[in-house]
């Protein structure tokens, strides 16, 4: 990916046809928010005695 | 070295390999959308409470059958399917890595026999969910596993080929619309995967029963089942959505009025449309409000809006292309000058309305935290889940199925009569369904329950007489709609096997003279915003969407006879 020949091809536009950034995003940012939260929330209940 | 031929229909260059992957994959799909429906009608038939078909074994054994084969293999089978159509044929590419996409289709194909058989022999009546510590055998989850496996392998070659098709410039600046949509249900699907294997493997191992995992936590396992089994549905939604605009785009030649307002939209799916997994857990213990409130509402509001902008622009699109062709009288001659007898036309319209009224307004209620005590496991959510899959996904892909079935068998339809009238009978019977399992759940009736009389049971509870009725009428709509999905399959495999060979049209040496629908295949806007029918039609839907939800916060307050 040359900097020159994607100057002025706007933020968005370049973001949406970025298939492999778009797959990662949509891995993390579902990993961090349900997941790993939900799971450290759970985790975190004490133990009965 | 990849082989092509060219679709005398559409001028598509089809590659070879992905024609018959596609046909497989499409075909496969529909067998189990009759297996998985005829257990649907069993289903319907024992919940109908003047029926009462099955005993409670067999109950839940269909129920559990049903979940599985129509939610999770019809679907996607024919979303591997979509992907590659997608792919290969809009941009006009080969299909990458034939080979690793046929090792899918059998994965998935004996991974989902497998967990059918495992269902079939009695002892794996857990439902889809397979909530531990209710234990299925192991071949059951395993099965799960291989397809999951052979899925993911799909969307390998999906990423590949779309990569390769930009490499090799098959097409010109960005890819079209339809195929973003169907790259958003590789996303999701990737991410559902992967999900799924966190929680399904060690499922698995613990069915086995060796001491190796003596025990799974059941809070966890909810939180981690459901990031896969929601996600699951919304790659039927980006699927279906990514089959309006084919269909608008093929029908029409109808470009999206803003191709980058689109876009986001998509965007907004594939960032939050997850996190909405969490209304599944708001009645779960042990998890605070904090997470379940901005899951499921402020971060999904974001992907809610992402939906309602493709329910808008749509029909937008379609208003835009029927207006140039000089349907200009009024609101709304374009929408009555539309081909309703064209089943591809008629599917996809009742699609876009079922899916918004019955599965979107009802999906959003249901995803409030407060609102969802009054129906939180009651009839009311497999109401709303037909609302969307049923009527939905369903019937979208029956209607491009009615597209691109003749087309890429160059077969003429063989009951086109019948045709003519299936979406309606499917969408009217499933609607009616869904509406009426709603009512009777908002009357408390509780879904997965094989007795609603407690006819023999030490602590019973006796329902209004109106959620009977509503429960019967649920019955009666199925019937109905069962009716429709099997003149959909019939129609389906009878053109396949029996179809007429489509003639030719003279001169068809001439690739000019076909009409390729290049909206589906480019990039690119209407670049109008003058669409006055859909803005009416957006107006009546947000003031029901309003109506309704204050209407329930009404019934809410009623719950604790405050007033
Ligand atoms: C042939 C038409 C169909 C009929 C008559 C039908 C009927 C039913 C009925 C009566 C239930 C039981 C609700 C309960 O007791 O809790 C049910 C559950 C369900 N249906 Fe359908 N359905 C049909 C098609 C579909 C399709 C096409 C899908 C998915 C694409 C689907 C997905 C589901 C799921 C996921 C469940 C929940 C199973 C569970 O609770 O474990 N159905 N269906
Ligand atoms: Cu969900």
């Amino acid at each position: 990916m040359s900097s020159d020949s994607s100057g002025n091809i706007p933020f968005m536009q370049r973001l949406l046809d970025s298939p492999f950034v778009l797959l990662a995003l949509g891995m993390v940012v579902p990993t961090m928010l349900y997941t790993v939260w939900g799971v450290v929330e759970i985790l975190s209940i004490p133990v009965a005695p | 070295m990849a082989n092509f031929r060219t679709c005398p229909d559409t001028g598509f260059k089809i590659d070879l390999q992905a024609d018959k992957l596609i046909k497989w994959n499409a075909v496969t799909a529909v067998v189990f959308l009759l297996v998985g429906g005829l257990f649907g009608l069993l289903v319907a038939l024992t919940r109908w409470p003047a029926v009462h078909l099955l005993d409670a074994e067999l109950f839940y054994l269909a129920l559990t059958a049903h979940g599985l084969d129509v939610l999770l293999v019809w679907c996607i089978f024919f979303e591997i399917a979509l992907l590659y159509f997608t792919s290969a044929i809009l941009l006009n590419a080969r299909l990458v890595w034939p080979k690793l996409a046929w090792i899918g289709y059998w994965l998935m194909l004996g991974g989902a026999a497998m967990t059918n058989v495992a269902v079939l022999q009695g002892d794996s009546s857990v439902m889809f969910t397979s909530y531990v510590p209710m234990m299925a055998a192991p071949h059951f989850y395993l099965g799960i596993i291989l397809f999951a496996v052979g899925a993911l392998l799909g969307c390998a070659v999906f990423f590949a080929t779309l990569h390769m098709a930009r490499k090799e410039r098959t097409y010109e600046g960005s890819i079209p619309l339809v195929t973003f949509g169907g790259m958003t249900a590789a996303i999701i699907a990737v991410f559902t995967i992967v999900t799924g294997a966190v929680i399904l493997i060690p499922t698995f191992v613990w069915s086995l029963d060796m001491g190796l995992i003596p025990e799974i936590d059941g809070l966890i396992y909810r939180v981690i089942w459901w990031g896969m089994g929601h996600s699951s549905q919304q790659i039927n939604v980006a699927a279906q959505i990514a089959c309006w605009y084919a269909i608008a785009a093929i029908l029409f030649n109808a470009k999206p009025l803003s191709e980058k307002v689109s876009r986001t939209a998509f965007l907004m799916y594939i960032l939050f449309l997850q996190l909405a997994s969490a209304h599944h857990l708001l009645a779960d213990p042990g998890l605070s409000a904090e997470y379940k409130i901005f899951n499921t509402s402020y971060a999904l509001y974001l992907a809610v809006l992402g939906s309602m902008i493709h329910g808008l622009t749509v029909p937008g699109a379609i208003e835009a292309a029927q207006r140039k062709k000089g349907y200009n009288n009024g609101l709304f001659e374009w929408l009555a000058k539309a081909p309703w007898g064209n089943p591809v036309f008629s599917g996809m319209a009742l699609s876009v309305v079922l899916f918004g009224f019955l599965g979107g307004i009802t999906g959003v209620i249901m995803g409030t935290e407060q609102l969802n005590l009054i129906i939180h496991n009651t009839m009311y959510v497999p109401g709303h889940f037909h609302g969307t899959v049923v009527v939905g996904t369903t019937l979208a892909f029956m209607a491009i199925s009615y597209w691109l079935v003749p087309t890429l068998w160059q077969k003429e339809m063989v009951f086109p009569g019948l045709a003519k009238w299936q979406p309606y009978l499917f969408g009217l019977g499933m609607g009616c369904a869904s509406i009426f399992m709603m009512g009777a759940g908002t009357l408390g009736v509780p879904r997965r329950h094989w007795d609603i009389a407690f006819a023999d049971s030490p602590i019973g509870h006796i329902f209004p007489e109106a959620a009977n009725l509503m429960m019967g009428l649920a019955g009666v709509s199925a019937v109905v709609g069962s009716l429709g999905a099997g003149i959909y399959i019939l129609n389906m495999v009878g053109t396949i096997l029996w179809g007429k060979a489509k003639v030719p049209a003279p001169a068809a040496a001439e690739p000019t003279t076909a009409a390729t629908p290049s909206a589906a295949t480019s990039y690119g806007g209407a670049g109008t915003m003058a669409v006055p029918g859909t803005f009416v039609l957006a107006m009546v839907f947000l003031t029901t969407f309003v109506l309704y939800y204050f209407v329930n916060w009404k019934y809410l307050a009623g719950v604790w006879h405050l007033s």
